[in-house]
């Protein structure tokens, strides 16, 4: 087959491709459940996840579920955000502080956050906190180290220069510093927000009352294929959302470093 | 201004690892001096740029700016570097602006020196221009700019054109010497070419390496009216040749 030109540079084009790659499983789910191969409680049609969809939807549980895992997401990861950012600062800029906790939070990076679980229920008890503080404790090591090696790679002339310009002290950071590493951190946050959203469908599926992941886990209970498929659908699009949110917010703020 | 740097020795490491960078450095610039270092790399001539700067401290010996000794960086000693010498993340103005907001000038000064010393360097027109849309040359010219514009009483240069394709760094040379004459500023440039250093500068220090230190040092006087011609003059040659070989000697008996 020979392509026209424009047909072909159509499809170079990266979102092409993409949408392409998804409706192509998309038309393989569809015709393989439609001809009958397969039990359709093990694998239901696309149809019937719509359904179930929709059904959720208008009894208001799916936007109930979806916002609240989306709370604890954003709860847990904005404090472990917000924690990371000055704590790597001062890993990447002081060497005392690096060698103080550099071997600590190496160690506990791999503890796997999951294991965790039984602890906080312990603490916490089964409301919010032991959701929160799992996203946290999954999270925060990861943005720590991270955020240190974007500062240990600031260029020393950059600062130097600044030195040199009659600058000292906290201008510095502020002006030099922050900026530099501005698009790692948000590369950073965009990669390890996608470890806060597995982690809040896990603590889901231990224990809750609401949220995608409860939702998920009730399905199973009684055998609702259809709903299980709801909820991944559901996951899978608010975290590409989010995804892309980061990434819009990195080509507005840091337009330099593309 | 009088930068006087006298005897000053440095040395990286502790014990067994210590290195001896740079032995008993003398020498003096005054108001107006275009000076230059040249030697082969690793020779120690940035680590004399950056204990001047105040970005080191020495090992031994003083160095003193108008009676004053250095001891950490200020905005008298401006220095322009060979690698990341600007701010990716602001345009050339913003760039050339950036050492008068650190010092808290008022914004229509500041305002005012930006567009002054652009235009100085000649890049007006670029002034809203991030610096990966400018040329390497056009950048190095608003380093230079951004360390003039906070009134330097000396111009540290570290190699600033060493990464530029040959025909630019000639024209960059002729910018610096035409920069020099009409602002009457005092200059400091390291460099490893010896035809950059008898272009520009009225004296020129040979460094030898391990340890540092200043081997030869020349007053040079020629007529630099036209630049072009002068680096295809018979007398421009014969020096440069002169100097080729004395550093081609330093090289030869460390190898
Ligand atoms: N901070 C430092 N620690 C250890 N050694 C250094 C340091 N800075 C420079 N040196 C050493 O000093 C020598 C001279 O370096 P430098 O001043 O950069 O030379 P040049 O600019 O002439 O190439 C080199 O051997 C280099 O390895
Ligand atoms: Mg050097």
């Amino acid at each position: 087959m020979v392509w026209s030109p424009p047909l072909r540079r159509s499809f170079s084009h990266p979102w092409v491709l993409g949408v392409l790659g998804i409706l192509t499983v998309f038309v393989a789910w569809w015709l393989v459940t439609s001809s009958g191969m397969v039990d359709k409680l093990f694998l239901p049609g696309p149809g019937a996840v719509w359904l179930a969809g929709s059904d959720q939807f208008q009894q208001g549980i799916l936007v109930a579920d979806a916002v609240a895992s989306v709370r604890r997401v954003f709860l847990g990861f904005m404090i472990s955000a917000g924690l990371a950012l000055p704590i790597g600062i001062a890993m990447g800029t002081n060497r005392p502080i690096c060698h103080f906790l550099e071997p600590l939070m190496a160690l506990i990076r791999y503890m796997p956050a999951p294991a965790f679980i039984p602890l906080l229920i312990i603490y916490f008890g089964l409301e919010e906190l032991p959701k929160v503080m799992l996203i946290f404790i999954g999270t925060f090591f990861f943005n720590t180290l991270m955020i240190m090696d974007a500062v240990k790679f600031v260029p020393s002339e950059l600062v130097e220069t600044a030195l040199t310009l009659g600058g000292r002290g906290l201008p510095i950071l502020t002006r030099v510093v922050a900026p530099f590493i501005a698009p790692q951190v948000l590369d950073t946050y965009r990669i390890n927000m996608a470890s806060a959203w597995n982690l809040v469908i896990v603590a889901e599926l231990v224990a809750a009352n609401e949220g995608l992941g409860k939702r998920i886990s009730l399905a199973q209970r009684f055998l609702r294929t259809d709903e299980i498929f709801v909820g991944l659908i559901v996951i899978g699009l608010i975290g590409l959302l989010i995804d892309l949110g980061f990434r819009f917010l990195m080509r507005r703020a840091c337009s330099w470093a593309n | 201004m009088h930068l006087q740097v006298s005897q000053v020795s440095k040395s990286f490491g502790e014990g067994r690892d210590r290195k001896l960078v740079l032995q008993d450095i003398s020498f003096e610039l005054v108001s107006g001096q275009f000076m230059a270092l040249v030697g082969s790399s690793g020779s120690g001539k940035s680590t004399v740029m950056r204990l001047i700067a105040g970005l080191e401290r020495p090992s031994e010996g003083t160095i003193h700016l108008d009676g004053e000794q250095v001891r950490r960086p200020g905005s008298d000693r401006g220095m322009v570097f060979q690698k990341y010498s600007l701010y990716p993340w602001l345009t050339a103005a913003q760039n050339v602006a950036f050492g008068l907001s650190l010092q808290g000038r008022d914004k229509t000064e500041i305002r005012e020196r930006t567009a002054y010393f652009l235009d100085v360097v000649g890049l007006a027109d670029a002034a809203r221009l991030l610096p990966q849309e400018l040329s390497g040359g056009m950048q190095q010219r608003v380093a230079i700019a951004r360390a003039l514009a906070t009134e330097p009483k000396v111009l540290l240069l570290d190699e600033p054109f060493g990464a530029l394709d040959l025909q630019i760094r000639e024209s960059m040379q002729e910018f610096l010497h035409d920069l020099w004459k009409t602002t009457g500023l005092t200059a400091l440039l390291i460099t490893h070419d010896i035809e950059e250093a008898l272009l520009l500068a009225g004296t020129v220090h040979i460094m030898a390496p391990r340890p540092g230190r200043i081997v030869h040092s020349v007053d040079v006087r020629l007529d630099r009216s036209d630049l072009r011609h002068l680096r295809v003059s018979q007398p421009f040659l014969e020096l440069r040749e002169e100097l080729a070989g004395r550093l081609r000697s330093l090289d030869g008996s460390l190898l």
